[in-house]
C-alpha cells in the first residue's frame, strides 16, 4: 500500500500522465474530427476512435499505446528496488520480517495498479469525449471489446514492468537499469523488426517451391516478430478493436471458403482468435517476474 | 527459544563465507548471552558486516551454522527477524515521510495492530529522545537522529536481540555518548546487543565481551580484561609519581609487584605491574620513605592497547 501511494503522489507520475495524455489526445481528436464526418450505423464507431490513422497525426491511438506504454511501465519500474538499496532502507526493511517476494509482488502490485488507474482513465475520457462529439452511444459489444483493450493493455504494461523490475534488481545504479530498460524497449521497437526480417530473409531457401515452403517462411517471421511483446499486444488490440479481422497471419484460400469479407466476427471468435497473444503476454509478464525474484531472492543484501 | 542454553541467544559454529576465492569468515565461533553486550572489533573488511548478514539471513552461509534464538536464520528467516532488530551501518529512512510514518510503516511490516503500534512509537521515541521531531520528515535529521530512530524502531519492535552495525561512525562524541547510553539502555530492558566497531575506546566502555576480528577469522574473545591479560600479560598495572626518592628501588620490594617500569618522556612517572591491587601499599612505602607522592591511579587496560599489540604481533608473526 505505502509503495500504491508513494506512486500516486510522486513528481513522476505527473509527468508521465501528462505524457500519456498529451500523447493519447491528438490521435483521438483528429480521429473523432474524421468520425464525424461519417455516418455508418453498423459499423464499430467507437472502436474507431481506437484504430483510425487521422491524417494530420499519422499515428493510430492504439498505435500511440503501443509505444508509450513500455515507457510508461519502465518509468514506474526501473528504480524500484536498487532505489531502495541506494536509500539504503532494504536492509532495514528486510530485516523486518516479512519475505523478500513480498516486497518484490508489493511493488510489482502497485506499480501495475497505478498503471491501471492512469490506463482507465484515459479509456474513459476517450470513450466520453466520443460520447460528446460522435452523439452515440455505444453498444454493448463495443463496451466488451473495449474492456477486453484494457485487459490486454494492462498486461502488455505488466510484462514491461516486469522487465524494468527485473533490471531493477540486477543492477544497483538505477541510472545503468533505466539504461538498459530503455535499450530494451527501443531494441524491440526499432531494430528487432529489421532483425527478424533479416533473420528470415538469411534463412530462406534459394526458391520458393510450394505454398508450404511460403507458409512455414511466413510462420518463422511470425514466429521472431511474436517474440517482442509490441508485436502481440499490436495482434492482440487488432483482433479485438477490428472486428473484420480473421486471421493474424497470411490468409489462405481455406479460411476464405464462406467468409463475407469485411464482416465482423462475434466477439467471442476474436477473442479465440487473440487467445495466444494474450496467454502469451501474460506467460511472458509472469516468467520475467519469475527471473526477477530469483535473483533477489539470491542477493546479499548489504547496506 | 532454545531448550538446552536457555542463557544463549546467538551461536555461531564453524561459521564461514567465502566470496569467490576468498574466505571472509572463516569458521568463526561465537555465542551471545541473553542480556549482555557483545562487540565484535577487528579493522574494516575482517568480516564483522558478513557475520552479522549470516545472523540475520540477509546473505546465505557457506558453512557451519548459526542458531539465533533457537532458529535457523536460512530456513526461518522470519521467526528469527521477528525477535531480531537490526541497526544497519548507516541506516536510510524513506527522506520524504516523517519519522513517525516511517516507523508506523516498519510496524505495519511487523503486522502490530493499529493502536497498538501508535502507543509503541510514542514510547520508542519518547526513549531515544527523539519525540519532539516525530512529526517532523527524516530529511532534516542529523546523522545521530538517523541512528536514534534506527534504535527506536527497534525499541518498538520489542526485539530480544539488536544487532548493531558500527552504530557510532560518523558521529560526534556527544551523539556517541548518546547512544551509547540508549545501547545500554538496551540492555537494562533484557536485550541482548550485539555490535560491531572498529572504535575501540567507545566500545569499551560499553561491551561485556568482545570478539577481535582479524581477517575472518576470531583472534581473541573474551571480556576486555581477558584480553588484556592475554596479550599485555597478566597483572594489575598501576601508574605512580612522586618525587624525592628512587621509586624504581623502593617499589620492588612490595609483596606482588611484578615490575616497575618508567612510564612516558614526564619525570618521575613509573607504571607498575602487579599481581594485585598495590596501591594501598604503593602509598604507603613512598610516603614512610621520604618521598612525596603526587599521582597514584588505576591504569584500565585499554582495548586500543589491546588492539595495537596484538596486531604488531599477528604482523611480526606473519
Amino acid at each position: 500500500m505505502k509503495e500504491l501511494a508513494d506512486h500516486l503522489s510522486s513528481v513522476r507520475m505527473l509527468i508521465l500522465t501528462l505524457f500519456v495524455i498529451a500523447f493519447g489526445a491528438f490521435p483521438v481528436a483528429s480521429s473523432l474530427q474524421t468520425l464525424r464526418t461519417v455516418v455508418d450505423p453498423n459499423s464499430f464507431l467507437f472502436l474507431r476512435i481506437f484504430t483510425l490513422e487521422p491524417e494530420q497525426v499519422g499515428i493510430s491511438f492504439v498505435a500511440a499505446l503501443n509505444f508509450i506504454i513500455p515507457l510508461m511501465a519502465i518509468g514506474l519500474g526501473f528504480d524500484s528496488v536498487n532505489s531502495e538499496f541506494n536509500r539504503r532502507t532494504l536492509s532495514r526493511v528486510l530485516s523486518q520480517p516479512i519475505y523478500r517476494d513480498a516486497l518484490l509482488m508489493g511493488k510489482f502490485l502497485a506499480g501495475l495498479a497505478t498503471f491501471a488507474v492512469v490506463l482507465v482513465a484515459l479509456w474513459l475520457i476517450v470513450l466520453g469525449a466520443g460520447l460528446l462529439l460522435l452523439g452515440v452511444p455505444p453498444r454493448g459489444v463495443e463496451v466488451a471489446r473495449g474492456v477486453g483493450f484494457l485487459v490486454v493493455a494492462i498486461a502488455y504494461g505488466g510484462v514491461w514492468l516486469a522487465i524494468s523490475m527485473l533490471f531493477s534488481v540486477l543492477f544497483r545504479s538505477t541510472a545503468t537499469s533505466a539504461l538498459c530498460a530503455l535499450g530494451l524497449w527501443l531494441f524491440f521497437f526499432l531494430l528487432w523488426p529489421q532483425l527478424a526480417s533479416a533473420i528470415v530473409s538469411a534463412v530462406a531457401p534459394g526458391e520458393i517451391r510450394s505454398v508450404e515452403d511460403y507458409a512455414a517462411l511466413q510462420d518463422l517471421a511470425m514466429g521472431l516478430m511474436r517474440l517482442s511483446p509490441g508485436t502481440l499486444f499490436s495482434e492482440a488490440v487488432l483482433g479485438l478493436l477490428s472486428p473484420e479481422t480473421r486471421t493474424l497471419g497470411p490468409m489462405l484460400p481455406a479460411q476464405m471458403r464462406g467468409a463475407i469479407l469485411g464482416a465482423p466476427l462475434p466477439f467471442d471468435q476474436s477473442l479465440l482468435l487473440i487467445w495466444p497473444q494474450i496467454t502469451g503476454l501474460i506467460a511472458g509478464m509472469i516468467v520475467v517476474f519469475a527471473a526477477a525474484y530469483v535473483v533477489f531472492q539470491r542477493e546479499e543484501v548489504r547496506a | 527459544m532454545a531448550d538446552t542454553k536457555p542463557d544463549t541467544v546467538i551461536e555461531a559454529r564453524g561459521l564461514t563465507k567465502v566470496y569467490g576465492s576468498h574466505r571472509a569468515v572463516d569458521a568463526i565461533d561465537l555465542g551471545i548471552r541473553r542480556g549482555e553486550i557483545f562487540g565484535l572489533l577487528g579493522p574494516n573488511g575482517a568480516g564483522k558486516t558478513t557475520t552479522i548478514l549470516m545472523m540475520l539471513g540477509l546473505t546465505e552461509t557457506s558453512g557451519g551454522s548459526v542458531d539465533v534464538l533457537g532458529f535457523d536464520p536460512v530456513r526461518q528467516p522470519l521467526e528469527v527477524k521477528r525477535r531480531v532488530g537490526y541497526l544497519p551501518d548507516a541506516v536510510g529512512f524513506y527522506d520524504h515521510l516523517t519519522a513517525r510514518e516511517n516507523l508506523r510503516y516498519t510496524a505495519r511490516l511487523l503486522s502490530l495492530p493499529r493502536r497498538e503500534a501508535e502507543t509503541r512509537i510514542a514510547e520508542a521515541m519518547e526513549s531515544v529522545n527523539l519525540a519532539e521531531v516525530l512529526d517532523k520528515r527524516v530529511s532534516t535529521f542529523s546523522r545521530g537522529m538517523r541512528q536514534r530512530l534506527g534504535i527506536a524502531e527497534i525499541v518498538m519492535k520489542r526485539a530480544e536481540v539488536a544487532i548493531l552495525d558500527e552504530p557510532t561512525s560518523g558521529l560526534d562524541p556527544h551523539s556517541t555518548f548518546e547512544l551509547l547510553e540508549m545501547i545500554r539502555g538496551l540492555k537494562r530492558a533484557g536485550v541482548a546487543v550485539l555490535l560491531s566497531s572498529h572504535l575501540l575506546d567507545r566500545v569499551q566502555s560499553v561491551c561485556d565481551r568482545v570478539a577481535l576480528f582479524n581477517e575472518g577469522r576470531i583472534a581473541l574473545m573474551g571480556t576486555v580484561v581477558e584480553l588484556a591479560n592475554q596479550v599485555l600479560g597478566a597483572g594489575h598495572p598501576i601508574l605512580v609519581e612522586a618525587a624525592g626518592i628512587d621509586i624504581a628501588a623502593t617499589l620492588r620490594g612490595i609483596e606482588g609487584v611484578q615490575s616497575v617500569m618508567p612510564e612516558g618522556e614526564g619525570e618521575g612517572a613509573w607504571r607498575v605491574v602487579a599481581d594485585r591491587d598495590v596501591r594501598a601499599a604503593v602509598a604507603h612505602r613512598i610516603v614512610t620513605s621520604g618521598g612525596a607522592l603526587t599521582r597514584l591511579a588505576d591504569l584500565q587496560p585499554s582495548l586500543e592497547e589491546v588492539y595495537t599489540r596484538y596486531f604488531e604481533g599477528a604482523r611480526r608473526a606473519a
